[in-house]
Order: C-alpha cells, then sequence, then structure tokens
C-alpha cells in the first residue's frame, strides 16, 4: 500500500515535470533562443575564418527538437527526483496539505538546485568560456549544486530539530540564517570564474542569463502547481462536506 | 441547534500520513539513480567526460544545455 503510493507519487511527479518542461520550453524557444542566436552570430564574427567546423547537427534542429529534448528529460528527470523528495517530506514538514508541501517543496528546489549555484557560476551563452577549462568548469558547477542541495537538506534537518525548542518561525529563520552563511562561505571559498571575451555585449549576457533564469522559474512553479494538484487529488482524504447533520451526530 | 456545530473538519489543516522510509528507499535508490543518468546526459556527456565518443551527444542537447545553465564547452 505505502510502496504503491511511493509508486503513484513518482510516476506524478514525472508527468508534472513533463508538463512543466513543456511550459519551459516555450519560455526557452522565445525567450532564450534569440539571445543564443546572438551570441552564436558575436562567436562567428569574431572566429578567425578557418576555424569553422563542419556541422553535426544544424542550428535549426539544435534550437527546436535538440532543445525541445534537453529541457524535457531535464523536466522527467528532476520531476521524478522531486518526487521522491516529496516522498520523505510528506507530513515531516509541518502542518502543511500535500498541495502547499509540493508548492514549498518546488520553491525549494528552484533555490537550492538553481538559483544558488546560478549565483555563483551563472549560465554563460555560446562564445563565454574557455574550451580547455570545461573540466574544471563542470566540475565547479556540480560540485556548487551538490553542495547547496546538501546544504538545504541539512537546513531543513535543523529546523526540524529546534522547531520543539524555539517554535517553527524561529527554527526556519535560524536554519535559513545557517544555510545562508555556510552558502555565503563557499561562495568566498570556491574560486572565480571570469571567461567573458573581450567586447562581448554586456545586454546580451544579462538577458541570457535572465532568460536562463526565467526557463527555470516557469519549470519549478510549473512543477509544483502541476504536481500539487496531482498529489492532492491522490492523498487528500474525501473533502469534509457532508450534509449537516451526519458527519457529526447530533449531541442532544 | 446542534447542527451549528457541525463543521469541525473545515477549519482544522489534516496533516497528511507519513510515508514509512522503508517503502521510499527502494524507489529512491534506483529511480533516483536512474533520474541523474538522465540528468548527465542532458548536462555533461560528451563535455567535461564522454561515455560515447564523438559530439553528436554534446551538439543535440547544446542549446538546452546552454539554456538549462551547464556548462558546455
Amino acid at each position: 500500500m505505502n510502496s504503491a503510493t511511493v509508486r503513484n507519487l513518482l510516476v506524478r511527479g514525472m508527468l508534472a515535470g513533463l508538463t512543466a518542461g513543456v511550459l519551459a520550453l516555450i519560455v526557452a524557444y522565445f525567450l532564450g533562443e534569440p539571445n543564443v542566436d546572438g551570441a552564436i552570430g558575436f562567436e562567428e564574427a569574431h572566429a578567425p575564418a578557418h576555424e569553422h567546423e563542419v556541422e553535426l547537427v544544424s542550428r535549426g534542429l539544435q534550437s527546436t527538437a535538440g532543445l525541445a529534448t534537453g529541457v524535457l528529460v531535464y523536466g522527467v528527470a528532476f520531476g521524478g527526483i522531486a518526487a521522491l523528495a516529496y516522498c520523505f517530506a510528506l507530513g515531516r514538514v509541518g502542518r502543511l496539505t500535500p498541495r502547499a508541501t509540493a508548492l514549498l517543496l518546488s520553491g525549494c528546489a528552484l533555490l537550492a538546485v538553481y538559483v544558488v549555484p546560478f549565483l555563483k557560476y551563472p549560465a554563460n551563452p555560446p562564445s563565454v568560456g574557455e574550451p580547455d577549462t570545461i573540466g574544471k568548469r563542470t566540475t565547479l558547477y556540480f560540485l556548487m549544486m551538490l553542495l547547496s542541495v546538501l546544504l538545504a537538506i541539512a537546513a531543513t534537518l535543523l529546523g526540524k530539530r529546534l522547531a520543539p525548542h524555539l517554535g517553527t518561525w524561529y527554527a526556519t529563520v535560524v536554519a535559513v540564517a545557517a544555510f545562508a552563511l555556510v552558502i555565503g562561505l563557499a561562495y568566498a571559498l570556491l574560486p572565480v570564474i571570469n571567461e567573458v571575451p573581450q567586447n562581448f555585449p554586456a545586454t546580451l549576457l544579462w538577458r541570457f542569463r535572465l532568460s536562463a533564469l526565467a526557463i527555470q522559474i516557469t519549470l519549478w512553479g510549473g512543477f509544483g502547481l502541476a504536481f500539487g494538484e496531482l498529489a492532492e487529488r491522490l492523498l487528500a482524504p474525501e473533502p469534509a462536506t457532508a450534509p449537516p447533520g451526519t458527519a457529526v451526530a447530533a449531541s442532544d | 441547534m446542534a447542527q451549528h456545530v457541525a463543521q469541525p473538519t473545515a477549519t482544522t489543516p489534516v496533516v497528511p500520513a507519513k510515508l514509512p522510509l522503508t517503502a521510499i528507499a527502494p524507489w529512491a535508490v534506483f529511480f533516483g539513480i536512474l533520474m541523474l543518468v538522465l540528468l548527465y546526459f542532458v548536462g555533461a556527456e560528451q563535455g567535461a567526460t564522454s561515455v560515447i565518443s564523438g559530439a553528436d551527444v554534446h551538439e543535440w542537447v547544446h542549446d538546452g544545455r546552454h539554456l538549462l545553465g551547464f556548462p558546455c564547452h
């Protein structure tokens, strides 16, 4: 029975992730792609003529089917992971309904999985970043993501520990402050990466990064709403709207 | 009269039942790893490391990788 509930939530999480992925794809195509094209235009204008490589995948495919593959698989994968995290969180994070738990989890995931790593190592358009440092940049990015997620889990456990002593409000404040402090230390200690080429348009970089952020807000916002709805229908007890007089027996 | 008292459930939120950790663990391990493998192929394959030779995977998910915030090349 409980195992079946986990399975049902996992399937719903992946479906909600796919739905959210479709919404994010719309944002990526209309807000993101013009900036990718702009950056590729800069790259081609500044690369020596002989450096043009043979295209394995055409730009037309990259910006449509390729983009869709990336965003939808990302949505399904994070939807599944978030649904599993939800199974742990359900009933363990205070007096929240299934729907509210889903939205809270989704907001925390947006911050921990994306926004916190993004503030240290933001998304870069084509032509920003030295090809030789891809190994280092990838390692640091995934390290930052892992650290942020683990610290968010640790902060949640800390808040739960403190809640009986400090009350929910102050326990949450202390947990968030502890998270911010350790993340601040990580920001200060991890190496800085700045590989923006000279004369790369600042507005283009800014717009690219804003569109990358908009994709994630759409993805996680959409996921929270869709998954919350599905989880609520699966888990919520029958609505307490029995006709008056039948639910509670008249006490004389 | 007595009917006026008959709405106690509407105001008290029902805390959902906890799922036992032993029921979650097998799903979390198996599907957690599967989902991470999917993320690896979208986010890092044929970039920093390569399981499959060539650059087709990299080129196919190229735009997604940039716009989803992964270091691409």
